[in-house]
């Protein structure tokens, strides 16, 4: 369960919004609040909008940027964009699952790596690269992968 | 602001940045330092700090050190362009930041940053350097000059000029005749001509009509949009403003995906700018037009690119397509007529209606006018961003601005229009690059990802990417390419672990048409482009897999193993230590053998052998 404190901080900041058409704008504040979707917030927002639940759940689900699990301190993305995979983003996702042993989608279970693949970053011309949090690390090598894990603390 | 305002800004900026256009002012030396994407993860925050520090140590006072937007030559970032000279300096680190200062108070210039040419010689300016010489701007014209989170800077450029004389002379169909004349299709892949579908909605009688910029490209291998973003907001929005005036609108919405956070800031900042100064707002220029901007941010979905999908996720459902007509110009987002244009379109705008139509169709050929910008990657020597007059050929492209291949490998094919787009075979290479041509061979423009592949790309394998990525977006709704898709992966699946036979690849090519022919949306019946265009190049790979022979390129894992051989091998440990998934161990008799089900198939210990014991060979 979420704090109950910050729960109800995102119920005051999603107050502005009254129609259906801001579920996704309701999802997006919940993922920066909380980091992921809890059920809770469905909830609030169920209240907000007055829109059936399985609506919500239907957006939310359509789209993969919302996650209904918490996210890791650090949420390493591999991107499989079309450079990426022809320069050899495949091979970091292995090596990554096998150091980090988790499969696509996991957290470690000490809460501190999360491993996702996504399709294009945007940063073709740098490829292969991941992003830990937001920030780019290019021109990846699976050799390098070692000493990026490190600097995580 | 008033036009007269609007002078007066531009006149004290020029003065300002006059040394940015080779004269110096109150400034005699500027450095700007790019800030795209591309270049920060190379670093070039620190440059800036380097430079800023070395700056205030030398005591310099009419030293200036600025960020700037993109210059496209992302594979030798960080960049940093010195003016009054517009010396071009690559791959930047702080130390030779401070050697850049301290050799410009010299009067020199520090070779080793210089960007090489082809022929070994170094380049000075962006001029002389060869991977500029046959590009041609106008939508990032003047990139070079301008800060691009300063609202000033791009005034100085004539911005929001366009907009002051389209608000101020101009009526809609004045502006719309202007840009049929400019013959500008759309940028974002279909290529539909900008003024048709503006005097589409212009003509609609509604009391609300909406103009959206479609900034979600989703595209894996494209990254236009994004680097016009970053480098020029203000473009972007002056465009939308004059597009919203044309049809009648007086919102303008930009929807951009979630996966560009800086683009995001730079544009949120750049609106908020143009509200406060009264660029966008209520009466504009004084001349009675009301428009409002706000953005929207998708959530992760490849099929909102498509213009109906991307409507309702704006209306905040779930982003799924819907059969057209109506067209969005006749009933749109809340069922209100709509425009929905490409970034790379909008940014067009502003220099047609400054210079005017028929100026901006000289560029070109007969059907595709103006430029296109490209981002280029893959197995190519210079990657990054591009922009070509319609019409150039792929060769020039790949060769004199690209670079040519890397390590002496073959230029095997180019992939344009991403997943909906095709391979255009090496033998193609004299083919002009233009809406049409494209087309004929069974590719298309796209938004402009250039893929360049070489022999060591497998086609299947490529086909069998693109493939898995329209089946994991396909968003559901009609059959043939909900379940369509999945089939034809499960076969190419097939077919790169050597199995399924000649019949099989035949099976795959019927259920490709089929899906091409009665999808619902644009993802759908595009989304065997990938396989069509490749079976029609290269169906001997395909039948050399499936009958379980090879692949040529090395690269399906069912025909790539990496074995050492215990005669030839020394016993070095080499392979072992860079082993990265720590595959490889010592065996019985001394010498190293690597456990298949750990290796990873990345070819470490294949470049670093000294004697070369380690071969590549097919399983079994």
């Amino acid at each position: 369960m979420e704090k109950r404190s910050k729960v109800i901080m995102f119920e005051k900041a999603i107050s502005k919004y009254k129609k259906k058409d801001h579920i996704i704008d309701c999802l997006q504040l919940a993922s920066e609040t909380f980091g992921y979707i809890p059920e809770q917030v469905i909830d609030s927002i169920r209240k907000q909008l007055n829109v059936a639940k399985s609506e919500i759940y239907g957006v939310a689900t359509f789209y993969s940027q919302f996650i209904f699990t918490p996210k890791a301190k650090y949420n390493i993305s591999v991107c499989l964009g079309t450079a990426c995979f022809v320069l050899g983003g495949e091979g970091l996702i292995k090596a990554l699952k096998e150091k980090l042993k988790i499969d696509i989608g996991e957290t470690t279970p000490d809460g501190k790596f999360k491993l996702q693949q996504v399709r294009c970053l945007g940063c073709c011309s740098m490829a292969p690269v991941i992003s830990i949090n937001e920030e780019i690390y290019s021109h990846v090598t699976v050799n390098d992968l070692d000493k990026i894990l490190s600097e995580c603390k | 602001m008033t036009i007269k305002e609007l002078e007066a800004i531009k006149k004290k900026r020029l003065l300002e940045n006059a040394v940015r256009f080779g004269k110096k002012g109150v400034i005699e030396h500027e450095f700007l330092v790019c800030c795209s994407t591309g270049c920060i993860s190379g670093g070039s925050k620190k440059v800036h700090e380097a430079f800023s520090s070395e700056i205030k140590a030398q005591k310099l006072k009419n030293y200036r050190i600025n960020y700037s937007g993109c210059f496209g030559l992302c594979s030798a970032g960080p960049i940093v362009i010195a003016y009054p000279e517009g010396t071009f300096y690559v791959h930047v680190d702080p130390e030779g930041a401070r050697e850049i200062v301290r050799a410009t108070m010299r009067g020199e210039v520090v070779e080793k940053y210089l960007c090489k040419n082809h022929d070994g010689r170094y380049a000075k300016v962006r001029a002389d350097i060869d991977f500029f010489k046959k590009q041609l701007f106008i939508v990032r014209k003047n990139g070079d000059k301008i800060d691009p989170s300063s609202m000033e800077d791009y005034i100085s450029i004539d911005g929001y000029s366009a907009l002051a004389k389209v608000l101020l002379e101009m009526t809609p169909q004045q502006v719309i005749k202007e840009v049929l004349e400019s013959g500008l299709r759309g940028r974002g892949g279909a290529g539909f001509p900008t003024g048709k579908k503006w005097s589409y909605a212009q003509a609609e009688k509604s009391d609300i009509k909406y103009m959206i910029c479609n900034a979600d490209e989703g595209d894996p291998g494209a990254f236009m949009d994004r680097v016009i973003i970053e480098s020029n907001p203000h473009s972007v929005i002056e465009g939308i403003a004059i597009a919203g005036y044309a049809i009648g609108a007086q919102n303008g919405i930009v929807y951009i995906r979630a996966e560009y956070p800086l683009a995001r800031k730079m544009l949120e900042k750049a609106i908020s700018e143009s509200k406060k100064n009264g660029l966008i707002g209520k009466n504009i220029f004084g001349s009675g037009f009301d428009f409002d901007i706000v953005i929207k941010q998708g959530a992760g979905a490849f099929v909102c690119g498509e213009e109906t999908a991307l409507m309702h996720s704006v209306e905040g459902q779930r982003g799924e397509p819907t059969s057209r007509p109506p067209y969005p110009t006749t009933s749109g987002l809340y069922g209100k007529p709509t425009v929905i244009n490409n970034v790379e379109t909008l940014a067009n705008i502003p220099h047609i209606l400054l210079n005017g139509g028929k100026n901006y169709a000289k560029v070109g050929t007969e059907g595709s006018k103006g430029t296109k910008v490209f981002s280029l990657s893959g197995k190519i020597k210079n990657t990054g961003l591009i922009e070509m007059p319609m019409g150039t050929t792929i060769k020039e492209i790949i060769y004199d601005v690209g670079g040519g291949i890397p390590d002496n490998h073959k230029f095997k094919a180019v992939q344009m229009g991403g997943p909906s787009g095709g391979c255009i075979d090496a033998k193609n290479v004299d083919v002009k690059v233009d809406y049409d041509s494209l087309k004929d061979l069974g590719s298309m423009m796209g938004s402009g990802g250039m893929i360049v592949l070489d022999d060591t790309t497998c086609m299947v394998d490529i086909a069998k990417f693109f493939l898995g990525f329209t089946c994991d977006e396909s968003c559901g709704k009609c059959v043939p390419c909900r379940v369509g898709t999945k089939r034809m992966l499960e076969m190419l699946t097939e077919i790169t672990e050597g199995k399924g036979g000649k019949e099989k690849v035949e099976e795959l090519e019927e259920l490709a048409n089929y899906v091409k022919d009665t999808s619902l949306c644009g993802l759908g019946q595009t989304a065997p482009n990938p396989v069509l265009s490749t079976l029609e190049n290269y169906r001997e790979e395909y039948l050399e897999h499936a009958e379980g022979k090879t692949c040529r390129a090395g690269v399906c894992p069912a025909f790539r193993q990496y074995k050492i051989n215990p005669k030839e091998c020394i016993s070095c440990g080499a392979c072992s230590r860079i082993c990265p998934v720590g595959a490889i161990s010592k065996g019985i008799n001394g010498k190293y053998v690597i456990d298949q089900t750990k290796c990873i198939n990345c070819g470490q210990c294949y470049k670093i052998c000294p004697v070369q014991a380690i071969h590549i060979g097919k399983e079994g």
